[in-house]
């Protein structure tokens, strides 16, 4: 079997009579269900469930293989644009592995002091880097973060009876994120139109700015890859009319050790951990999305939170003031160990290193590739950098096309179609953990791909050719989702 | 030949050939090769009001989702309700699978609206 190409379900596998245990005594086995018998009669199944039949070789050389398809940093450059596909070391995964499970979320605080201390200082050590006053680490996600964000606001507004404020403001290269945690939160979203080159066109920004707005949702660097050079004139305008100002942290990765939203004027941030501090991404996760304030607004964080008594011990605290509760228990513990061993590995000099290196390695990709890919804003851009696909329009061939073509060279593909301000988006985000080894070899990958895009089009088009699934049918896919094992034998 | 009309963000209004003031408003088929194939139309219902410039639905595509914007004002008389259940109808023939039917209440309006030679002239500088 070739398992480069393996695509099996486990129930493709199934086989009448086939089984991977074995009950002590299948005559009692009843016996250990209980009362199942006194069930209602309507409860009771009239089948027998439709689970899957193989031995535990065969469902254990499923799933081996089966994790063999997956593509992560482990495998190779991952180069998704707005996602900062990092490195993640694998000493911070030994140190999270090593006491963290043996904790319950219910012990009595003065038992778990050192664990509350490796929460209290990555809280302390976002603030700094952030420029914040207080961080709450319980959001799960970016999104989520997002969302608290957005209730803290709200809480903030509210505590000072301003309840006319009913509208978010967010700039249409935002990521989708953002207007989706503001309907979320319950706000009326308003659209904030970019500039040529990119950023925030202030007099738009300003014709929109008003009593009924809560707050401007803004990343920086934004979406194309560019510094908001008009921050603190977008910041006073915002402040101006009482509205909030938050920070999306998907792109903190360039400005790390060198800029913090809190000095550009920002009120409400979130950080991804899973993003800028290397702990691990999407299936690898989970993620985590801590939220930071301004002073005068740590009163509004989510409860629990991780406070400090003045005799130096730890507690969780929950108050009224908070904008409620986000997170069953104190978050996604394991993340922040690996989050806090990454600042402390590098330490505030190694950090220091982590944009700059980030944005050479983008411009370096940048610069190697815009004689034949669309540059439509022109560099230097910091981590990131979108081209509207290839520079000759007339082959034919799509940002999809050289996106799937990637996949034979063993390269993740970069961002696709977003942001949606260009036709043929593709957006790359090498990060700094990439050789310049790599980064040439990816170079040269697209070199390639454009080259051919122009001598034989219809091949790039029917790429690729190595891997297990092709070319699936996106439009049949979202219309008739087959999302089921019952779904897809029919 | 009927009179077409159109917004900048790639709506049309086609005007009916026997009732002047009824138009039928869809996408251009600009708008439909860059969304590429549709898979989802958030219709208003029949009787809802529509005002020109403002939002009547949305439009999802397997690359995007966006807003639709009315061209004109007035009453929905009839949805394209064969989108429903076949949205790439629109890749097919954008102008013929229109998306809602209006019942003008200003057909005034339409003076507002492009004509097809500025509306082409738009889409070529959006091309580069």
């Amino acid at each position: 079997m070739n398992t480069q190409l393996y695509d099996k379900l486990i129930f493709e596998l199934s086989r009448p009579g086939c089984r991977g245990y074995a009950l002590p005594d299948e005559n009692r086995a009843d016996e250990g269900l209980g009362d199942i018998k006194t069930l209602p009669e309507q409860l009771l199944r009239e089948s027998e469930p439709e689970l899957p039949r193989v031995d535990e070789p065969t469902l254990v050389r499923h799933y081996t293989n089966s994790s063999t398809n997956n593509f992560g940093v482990d495998t190779g450059f991952y180069p998704l644009g707005s996602c900062t596909m990092k490195y993640n070391p694998k000493i911070n995964e030994e140190l999270a592995a090593g006491f963290a499970s043996e904790l319950h979320p219910l012990q009595p605080a003065d038992t778990v002091q050192g664990a509350l201390e490796v929460y209290w200082r990555l809280q302390k050590a976002l603030s700094t880097i952030g420029g914040m006053a207080e961080f709450t680490l319980n959001p799960h996600a970016g999104a989520q973060g997002e969302l608290t964000g957005l209730m803290v606001i709200k809480s903030y507004h509210n505590s000072r009876e301003d309840y006319g404020r009913t509208r978010i403001l967010v700039p249409d290269s935002a990521h989708g994120t953002n207007p989706a945690s503001a309907a979320c939160a319950g706000y009326e979203v308003v659209e904030v139109h970019s500039m040529p080159d990119g950023t925030v066109d202030v007099e738009d920004l300003k014709s929109k700015l008003d009593s009924s707005v809560a707050a401007l949702m803004m990343t920086n660097p934004n979406t194309v890859g560019m510094f908001e050079r008009n921050i603190p004139v977008i910041a006073e305008a915002v402040h101006a009319v009482g509205a909030l100002l938050y920070y999306d942290g998907a792109n903190l990765n360039p400005l790390l050790g060198v800029a913090r939203p809190g000095d550009m004027g920002f009120d409400v941030m979130h950080i991804n951990l899973h993003k800028t501090f290397a702990t691990p991404h999407g299936g690898g996760g989970p993620g985590a999305g801590p939220v930071g304030v301004r002073a005068g607004l740590e009163q509004f964080l989510p409860n629990p939170r991780v406070l400090q008594a003045p005799d130096g011990t730890l507690y969780v605290n929950e108050q009224d003031s908070a904008c409620g509760r986000v997170s069953a228990w104190l978050g996604n513990y394991t993340v922040f160990v690996k989050a806090l061993a990454y600042i402390y590995t590098l330490g505030a000099c190694g950090l220091r290193y982590v944009g700059p290196l980030a944005t050479l390695n983008a411009n370096y990709i940048m610069h190697s590739l815009c004689d034949l890919y669309e540059l439509p804003i022109p560099g230097p851009c910091k981590h990131e950098f979108v081209f509207d696909g290839l520079k000759d329009k007339s082959t034919g061939v799509t940002t999809l096309n050289i996106a799937k073509a990637l996949l034979d060279c063993g390269f993740h593909a970069p961002t696709i179609y977003f942001p949606l301000l260009f036709h043929e988006s593709l957006m790359i985000e090498p990060t700094e953990t990439e050789s310049r080894r790599t980064l040439d070899d990816f170079i040269s990958a697209m070199r390639d791909i454009a080259g051919r895009a122009a001598s034989e089009p219809d091949s790039v088009r029917t790429e690729p050719h190595h891997t297990p699934v092709r070319h699936p049918d996106d439009t049949e896919a979202a219309l008739h989702p087959r999302l089921t094992w019952s779904d897809l034998k029919c | 030949m009927s009179k077409i009309y159109f917004l900048p963000s790639h709506e049309y209004a086609r005007i009916d050939e026997q009732n002047p003031d009824i138009a039928y408003v869809g996408i251009t088929p600009y708008a439909a090769s860059q969304l590429g194939n549709v898979v989802y139309v958030d219709m208003p219902e029949a009787d809802d009001d529509v005002v020109a410039g403002e939002e009547f639905g949305a439009i999802e595509s397997v690359k995007a989702a966006s807003d639709l914007f009315s061209p004109v004002s007035g009453a929905v008389i009839e949805i394209n309700e064969h989108l429903l259940d076949n949205p790439r109808l629109i890749n097919q023939d954008p102008i013929e699978n229109w998306i809602i039917k209006v019942q003008m209440s200003d057909s005034s309006e339409l003076e507002k609206l492009l004509d097809a030679e500025a509306y082409d002239a738009l889409c070529k500088s959006e091309k580069h």
